[in-house]
């Protein structure tokens, strides 16, 4: 089908990109120019979160979504949270820190869905935050050593900015 | 010194960037697409094939059908290959195949320039089939009448195999015994890893290279190359970071047939990614067993005689085969002893459903169930503590298995129960939770299981293991042993670290096996990682380090046996003095002009013992009866798996076996239409992998007793996690509500039949 | 990538409505969390898709001068439980909604695509049964209204009409005002999952608190569409809060609902669910309306 032009920033730039209309966020992110393979397929159909993505603040399965409906939006994926440097974001750290990491497939999904719970500035429960990551699967972990981390990382902002 | 601290993982930083390759992550340009036909009949013959619609559609390169692949049937297992052809796995499959033998089997396989037109194409080839009757259950299909899957195999029985220790019949002539019996069923389930199948294969200068999500990378090379009638040497496995694998990538999956369709569009990049849907039911699932046990029991407990007849669902081609149903077998003579005769029949039956492969634990999860589910069927009409119970009868200190030759150095059993009943105050619940009435109730039980390390000796157990030091005292290490997830790379590189005396970031752990250029190992399986990886990293290690010592000892002029090497440098033993780092060391001798060397050690070590892995589960659950709900409350595994190369990985591996039996208790099943065969929940909507909101904080504990046969004094922990939460969490429910529920898994569906059968509802 | 023939973007309700004329064989494409899944299956593939996701005119809540609320249809889930006007009046429908798939679904699936794929076990759709919602549907000839229970015409089916577009639903001061309602969604595990059955009450209870002044009672998956249970409401309507009521309110949704084995279920045990649930969802709703049993 022939390409559209669409943009959309992408993890902070702006960007024009070339696509096809049949393809999802996830071809768009993972294939086109971008080659942010830090998205991953595995249902292909919104049942594994694996390639979850932040679009204007909201966690979604890129793999539902259509990469036509990125135009003029504001995208941000795994690639984002590390540093220019190549320094670890907080929660990449506490991902690393606690064990969360088994086979890796994962876990790029699992740190996007628990961005909007680290930037409410909110502290949620221990089940609140098993809710707001049900819609990631890990079959290594058993959520244990991920739901550390993410409360972790909570606290230890929301403790930073009480200081503040 | 690195052995024994939780280090960080050596993958963890690729892993949380996203920048950790899998096997789809390489393709920087567009490879052809392909995509597999499946049947739609479960049992019967395909006739006919009409591609000529198919052909046509836009973007389409090559249909092939399973009237184009060669005529070679080639077996699957990911076991290591025998010489003996007596000892060979069965050779009962094509790439694709005409006889199709379950809903879902592959007839054709279409090659195209993109994922759309490749599924158009399938959809508009036309199949004519003979259809037979569906054979679903493993009675029906042992039945005179059945018709067979595998000519050769009458009965549909592909193995049938059994012991009597002691003479049965004698036995319970004892006057007295109690006689108890019952059947029990484990449901078929998936691995779910969470990265699909997936490969791809181009070819090289005559050679074929597929680069796969696999656990046995040299494995697969053997069997795509006689899958295709190839020497073996023309194929090229490569295997990168791969997303889980459970045993399913313990086979040749799609590799294969992958590798066949490069050849067939001139060497050309195909890609063939296994969809979620299709790698539930096309790929391997772990054998549902029907068990039925006959205990003799004395009244004080004391078992006397016990039989097992056990049926595994073997699906409709061999993979791993009755070796799953024999390691049963095994565990259910080990576990417990009778002291009159224990006696076995073991089936494994093909019927019309996904081929059973391994599947973490290989066996000891099913037999681990009906084991443990009969044990307190027993307790409990005994009026006993299911805990006494199993401590008159459970494996003691001592115990010697001539076969394997292991022996049993620790009472490792009641070590783990102590520590569990501590934890869960045992006493205390049981007490409290006796005499409950009302629609919501709580309840608390135990499982203990068995597991051996490692395949010796009914396999080839050896490994191979490449040093290379680099100039500034650091080394690459190559292993066959793959990473999979479970941390092998890391404990790996803490061992070489250990043994060499070198820092932990100093070992630079090649992760990437390529058959090219990996030395010769089997792969992930078996939890045979720590055990066999860590026998022959010492002995390379050693082999190493003794060429560091010598040739620090060439230019020192100083007697080898007083050096050593600690945290990286060569020192005096005894003055402890640094004489020079071995980084130095290193420089020197790539650039000496007079003695260069590269030092560099590669050795192979076979190992010839086997060691065993013990532990047990306590689960404490709350049973919401009119709503036929089971909640795990609160759960705990305690290990023996001897001494923890890294505690922390050690723990994660417990937390994933537990979730997984969780699943295998709770809600996943795979299920079909019984009058089709055609599978009904082949997705992660419908097929019920536990969630976040459905995990209760798994909690996590060893007992360390070093094992003697190991070079670090490990032994199994990647799979016995995920054997005894299962029947641990039945019993809990046994003792909520005194309904026993032999059937996992304990879905609503079951509770409330079970339930209202027991007048609860 | 999809197997979609054309896809066309909608710049304004209007603009949709006259491109599904000129097309006839297009589909609307809201959230595409369930269209973008047929597609993959091969059930739509080739197909030409309208797709209404930008039209952000059919997006939020309001409340009406009449005091009605009303829903936009491409109104996420996730948006509706945080909205202020749905949690002030209508608290119960952001906790039905609450409970769809996971977080990520809650943000791409909308209300709309919800009730218009027709399928029993919505999580909505049996919580706007029980306010008596209505739709609002718009076609070329203008809008029209219907009440919900009219929109659904059997499994997978709805009252939509070739280029026709719901536009809106509306749930009426008058059926929510005094009410109070829980929705309690029975299923395998606690998230990522559709309905075994789906059980929404709301009831008004007299000002005393001691009886029944109302009570709806509606299930998803008790039938081949949503439904209401008259019998169980008249059982209960009027009548003194006790336990031997709630019980009997329990036996009476027996009466109305028609649920079938599938090998999701079996008809007995959902029929024990709809009993249970009745009597659990009515229990809450009278705690949250001050009430006792």
């Amino acid at each position: 089908m022939e390409k559209v032009l669409i943009r959309f920033t992408l993890n902070g730039k702006k960007v024009t990109s070339a696509i096809d209309p049949r393809w999802s966020l996830a071809d768009l992110l993972r294939g086109g120019e971008h080659k942010h393979t830090g998205t991953k397929k595995s249902c292909e159909v919104g049942e594994c979160g694996a390639c979850t993505v932040i679009i204007n603040d909201e966690t979604y399965n890129s793999c539902i979504y259509l990469a036509i409906w990125a135009d003029g939006k504001s995208i941000r994926t795994i690639e984002g949270l590390t540093g220019e440097n190549g320094e670890l974001s907080d929660i990449q750290q506490a991902f690393v820190d606690e064990g969360a990491i088994q086979c890796g497939f994962c876990t790029p999904g699992f740190i996007m869905s628990s961005l909007p719970i680290l930037e409410s500035g909110r502290e949620y429960t221990r089940d609140e935050i098993r809710k707001l990551l049900s819609g990631n699967l890990c079959r290594c972990t058993g959520y244990k050593n991920i739901i550390d981390a993410v409360e972790k990382t909570m606290k230890a902002r929301l403790e930073k900015k009480q200081q503040l | 010194m690195s052995v024994g601290k939780s280090v960080k993982r050596v993958d963890a930083y690729e892993k949380v960037t996203g920048r950790a390759r899998y096997t789809d992550d390489f393709l920087d340009y567009n490879p052809l697409i392909a995509k597999v036909l499946h049947s739609t009949i479960a049992n019967g013959k395909v006739l006919s094939m009409d591609i000529s619609e198919a052909v046509k559609i836009p973007g389409v390169v090559k249909i092939v059908t399973c009237f184009d692949v060669p005529d070679i049937r080639f077996p699957t297992a990911g076991h290591p290959w025998s010489t003996d052809p007596k000892h060979q796995d069965v050779a009962d499959r094509k790439l694709l195949n005409t006889r199709v033998r379950l809903y879902g089997d592959d007839i054709a396989a279409v090659i195209a320039e993109d994922e759309v037109a490749a599924a158009q194409a399938l959809r508009k080839i036309k199949v004519e089939y003979e259809e037979y009757e569906p054979i679903l259950d493993v009675f029906r299909a042992m039945e005179p009448d059945a018709p067979l899957l595998h000519e050769e195999f009458p009965n549909n029985i592909l193995a049938h195999s059994g012991y009597e220790e002691g003479d049965f019949e004698e036995a319970i002539k004892e006057e007295g015994l109690l006689k108890f019996e019952g059947w029990y069923e484990t449901p078929i389930v998936q691995h779910c890893h969470i990265e699909p199948v997936i490969s791809y294969a181009y070819m090289e200068k005559g050679r074929i290279t597929v680069v796969a999500s696999t656990q046995i990378p040299h494995i697969v090379r053997r069997i795509t190359a006689q899958a295709l009638g190839l020497p073996w040497g023309k194929v090229r496995i490569i295997k990168p970071y791969i997303g889980g694998g459970f045993g399913n990538k313990q086979d040749a999956l799609y590799e294969p047939l992958n590798a066949y369709l490069t050849t067939q569009v001139g060497g050309r990049c195909v890609k063939l990614e296994i969809s979620r849907e299709e790698t539930f039911v096309s790929t391997r699932v772990r054998h549902s067993i029907k068990f039925h046990i006959t205990s003799y029991v004395r009244k004080d407990g004391r078992f006397v005689a016990r039989y097992l007849k056990s049926y595994a669902n073997q699906g409709a081609y061999t993979s791993h085969g009755h070796a799953i149903a024999a390691k049963g077998g095994a565990a259910f003579k080990q576990l417990y002893s009778a002291e009159g005769a224990v006696k076995a029949d073991l089936y494994s039956v093909f019927t019309n459903t996904p081929a059973a492969g391994a599947m973490r634990a290989y066996g000891i999860p099913q037999i681990t169930f009906a084991m443990e589910s009969h044990s307190d069927d027993i307790a409990r009409a005994l009026n006993m503590d299911p805990i006494e119970f199993r401590r008159i009868n459970m494996m003691k200190k001592g115990f010697y298995d001539p076969f394997s030759q292991n022996e049993n150095y620790y009472d490792s059993l009641n070590a783990v129960i102590a520590k569990g009943k501590e934890y869960f105050k045992w006493d205390e619940k049981v007490k409290a939770y006796a005499n409950q009435t009302g629609p919501v109730r709580k309840g608390v039980g135990m499982s203990i299981f068995w597991y051996n390390t490692a395949v010796w000796p009914t396999s080839l157990e050896a490994s191979t293991c490449r040093m290379v030091l680099n100039q500034d005292g650091s080394i690459q290490m190559q292993m066959p042993e793959t990473e999979i997830g479970q941390g092998a790379d890391t404990v790996f590189s803490q061992m070489a670290a250990h043994t060499l005396g070198i820092p932990f970031e100093n070992v630079h752990i090649v992760s990437t096996q390529d058959t090219d250029i990996t030395p010769f190992g089997t792969g992930a399986y078996a939890s045979r990682q720590t055990y066999i990886g860590g026998m022959v990293i010492k002995k390379t290690a050693e082999i190493l380090k003794e060429k560091i010592l010598s040739y620090a000892r060439s230019i020192n002029r100083i007697a080898s046996a007083d050096l050593d090497i600690e945290d990286g440098n060569i020192i005096n033993k005894y003055s402890g003095k640094v004489l020079m780092s071995v980084g130095e060391l290193a420089t020197e001798a790539l650039y000496s002009m007079q003695a260069a060397e590269h030092i560099t050690a590669e050795s192979t070590y076979q190992c010839k013992t086997n060691a065993l892995s013990m532990g047990c589960c306590f689960a404490e659950v709350e049973v919401d009866i009119p709503l036929g709900k089971v909640s795990v409350l609160d759960i705990i595994n305690v290990h023996d798996c001897g001494m923890l190369i890294n505690p922390k990985l050690a723990e994660a591996q417990v937390h994933g076996g537990v979730s997984m039996s969780l699943g295998f208790g709770l809600s996943e099943q795979l299920i079909f239409d019984p009058k089709t065969g055609r599978p009904l929940n082949n997705n992660f909507l419908d097929y019920k992998l536990l969630t976040a909101l459905d995990h209760p904080d798994i909690q996590t504990d060893f007992v360390e007793f070093y094992e003697p046969t190991s070079a670090y004094g490990t032994k199994a922990l990647g799979e016995p996690p995920t054997v005894p939460p299962a029947p641990a969490i039945r019993n809990a429910v046994l003792n909520a509500t005194g309904v026993a529920i032999n059937e996992a898994p304990l879905n609503p569906h079951k509770c409330f039949a079970k339930f209202k059968e027991a007048g609860l509802i | 990538m999809f197997d979609i023939k054309d896809i066309y973007e909608a710049k304004s309700v209007k603009d949709a409505v006259s491109h599904l004329e000129a097309h006839p064989n297009a589909k609307i494409i809201a959230g595409g969390s369930d269209v973008l899944i047929k597609i993959r299956e091969g059930k739509l593939a080739g197909c030409e898709l309208v797709s209404i996701f930008k039209l952000d005119e059919l997006r939020g809540v309001e409340l009406t001068m009449q005091g009605d609320i009303k829903i936009k249809p491409l109104t996420s889930f996730s948006h509706i439980t945080n909205d202020p006007v749905i949690k002030r009046y209508v608290g119960v429908l952001g906790e039905a909604v609450d409970q769809v798939g996971g977080p990520q679904i809650r943000n791409i699936g909308t209300i709309g695509g919800n009730i218009c794929n027709g399928v029993t076990s919505a999580d909505s759709a049996s919580t706007l049964f029980a306010f008596d919602a209505e739709v609002e549907i718009t076609g070329s000839e203008g809008t029209r209204l219907i009440p919900i229970k009219d929109f659904y015409k059997g499994p997978g089916q709805v009252d939509l009409k070739p280029a026709e577009i719901l536009t809106a639903i509306y749930v009426r001061k008058a059926s929510y005002e005094g009410y109070f309602g829980s929705y309690i969604k029975y299923s395998m595990r606690k998230a990522m999952d559709i309905a075994t059955l789906g059980c929404s009450v709301n009831v008004k209870l007299t000002e005393d608190k001691k009886a029944f002044e109302d009570i709806r009672i509606a299930f998803g998956v008790a039938g081949p569409v949503p439904m209401r249970s008259p019998s169980a409401e008249s059982a209960g309507r009027g009548k003194k809060i006790n336990a031997e009521l709630i019980e009997s309110i329990g036996k009476a949704a027996l009466e109305d609902v028609n649920p079938r084995t599938s090998w999701r279920a079996s008809r007995e045990f959902r029929l024990q669910l709809v009993e249970e649930l009745t009597k659990r969802a009515l229990k809450k709703s009278i705690e949250l309306a001050g009430g006792a049993y």
